[in-house]
């Protein structure tokens, strides 16, 4: 008879560090972050996929940690919202989300700010269509949207300046 | 959440058999909800990502493989799907959101379970989760359900946009088991509920989808997949209509439909493809396309609006398509 209670090795990096443990396979990347790690920025809202209060990125690509079995993503490298910036020096989306009013509450934010990150690296940003449509996984309860795109908008305004400036 | 035990193969082996009720895990985006909704209960988890499902290759004859672990997201940007099945990507963009389509898998996204309120509520009667209690949503709160290929036991719809293309696009489903490999056309992979409802699909027990093979075809810019739903984005199909005319000057050589949001399971009606077949793009052949596909339809307390919607999404679908004017995702306004 199988022993449903067996945990399995999990082997993680996150923001940076390792972190290997056994863990019960029901345990989620989501309830390891907060937890066991006490990494409470990433959100719980729905815990069932809807909300995206939990996103961080997996290997670059930004999920809902809600919905995966931690020891189901060997070797993959997290970055959660702690993971961005340095002590004193915030990440520009973090400082764009403040600059713009962003978020009331605050609670969508670590999961907008991570989903925004990752938006950037995908590219869909030609317009603000697009950028609303490729943000539509995570939701806001205090309707702070017009904020959150125009945050959104203002690091791609000054990715670009940057770039001009590297060419000039 | 229940507790369970967890394996990850490298090989597809005969694990299913060793426990009582097994499931296997692909992007989890469905089977992990489902779980702490308490509706799967499996006591052993059967992790498949180790296999080497992952690759979207181009075979001798010019079709195209859709590995069954290759994610949403990767499909849809995939330079060969974007290139030669654009409408297989404009679905799955319509459906879910950057961060599941990004975990989520073509298997996968074939076998998700419906999204009937009643099927996700352990406290309700449902034939689908738990055979022969009942069906809570016939009478009950029924907007979203199905009113094609429904049964007196279900009449759940099945939610994916992205089978709503494969069902147009006539693709093929790999299957592999203990008994080895078959293949199946996508119409037939998806069961009607009939009289047993909890089963969605052709699988056998311990089989699995290894991949997707799509046909060597091209319907250039006549193609569209739209989608209408309750709110603009991350919302499950109330009717979407997939779309692709083989054209030649102004007449339809060959048309391939499918319906999604109205059936339980992806829609295509043949006789409805044939109609179109040799003739030139006008509104009252669309209508009678759309009433050809609608044939049969049955609707419950609270669903009838969606045989009103069918057929002006059908006939708006079928324009775009003549048209060359294929659906935005991004841009939701409707031509």
């Amino acid at each position: 008879m199988t022993d449903l209670s067996v945990a399995r090795p999990c082997r993680l990096e996150i923001n940076g560090k390792s972190y290997v443990a056994d863990l019960p396979p029901c345990v989620t990347l989501l309830d390891l972050l907060r937890e066991r790690l006490d990494l409470t920025g990433t959100k719980k809202g729905c815990d069932h996929g809807q909300c995206g209060a939990c996103t961080v990125l997996v290997d670059g690509k930004r999920v809902k940690s809600c919905l995966i079995f931690a020891v189901s993503i060997p070797d993959a490298k997290v970055i959660t919202i702690e993971g961005l910036g340095s002590e004193g020096h915030l990440h520009p989306m973090q400082q764009a989300f403040i600059d713009r009013d962003a978020f009331q509450c605050g609670y969508c934010t670590p999961g907008q700010i991570m989903s925004a990150i990752a938006l950037l690296e995908e590219g869909h940003t030609q317009s603000r269509e697009e950028i609303r449509e490729f943000m539509s996984g995570n939701l806001c309860r205090c309707g702070a949207y017009n904020g959150i795109i125009d945050a959104i908008e203002q690091v791609i305004a000054q990715q670009q300046k940057n770039r001009t400036g590297e060419a000039a | 959440m229940r507790q369970f035990s967890y394996s990850r193969p490298t090989a597809l082996s005969d694990a299913w058999d060793d426990f009582e009720h097994a499931r296997y895990l692909a992007g989890g985006t469905n089977l992990v909800d489902l779980m702490k909704s308490d509706v799967e209960r499996p006591n052993h988890v059967i992790d498949l990502n180790s296999l080497p499902l992952n690759k979207v290759e181009e075979l001798p004859d010019g079709r195209l493989r859709l590995g069954a672990l290759v994610t949403n997201a990767d499909t849809a940007a995939h330079p060969l799907v974007t290139e030669r099945y654009p409408l297989l990507a404009s679905a799955i963009l319509a459906g879910a959101s950057p961060q599941i389509r990004n975990r989520a898998t073509n298997g996968g996204n074939l076998n998700q379970r419906t999204r009937c309120h009643y099927f996700y509520d352990p406290d309700m009667a449902c034939n689908k989760r738990s055979p022969g209690t009942g069906c809570s949503a016939k009478g009950g709160r029924n907007r979203i359900m199905a009113i094609l290929g429904t049964s007196e036991a279900c009449i759940a719809t099945f939610p994916s946009d992205m089978c709503v293309a494969l069902a147009a696009l006539n693709a093929t489903v790999t299957l592999a088991g203990s008994q080895g490999e078959r293949s199946v056309a996508f119409r037939d992979y998806h069961r009607l509920p009939g009289d047993q409802p909890w089963q969605d699909n052709i699988l056998l027990p311990g089989e699995i989808v290894t991949s997707i093979d799509l046909p060597a075809l091209s319907f250039g810019p006549h193609y569209t997949y739209l989608k209408i739903r309750d709110r603009l984005s991350f919302a499950f199909a109330i009717v979407s209509v997939a779309v692709g005319l083989q054209m030649e000057s102004d007449v339809i050589q060959k048309a391939h439909i499918a319906l999604g949001g109205v059936g339980t399971k992806p829609w295509c009606v043949p006789e409805a493809e044939a109609l179109l077949e040799g003739k030139t793009p006008s509104l009252s052949l669309f209508r009678d396309t759309a009433e050809c596909l609608l044939r049969g339809a049955v609707t419950d307390r609270d669903n009838a609006a969606k045989l009103r919607l069918a057929p002006r999404v059908i006939m708006r679908a079928l324009s775009q398509a003549a048209d060359g004017t294929p659906q935005s995702q991004t841009y939701k306004s409707i031509s």
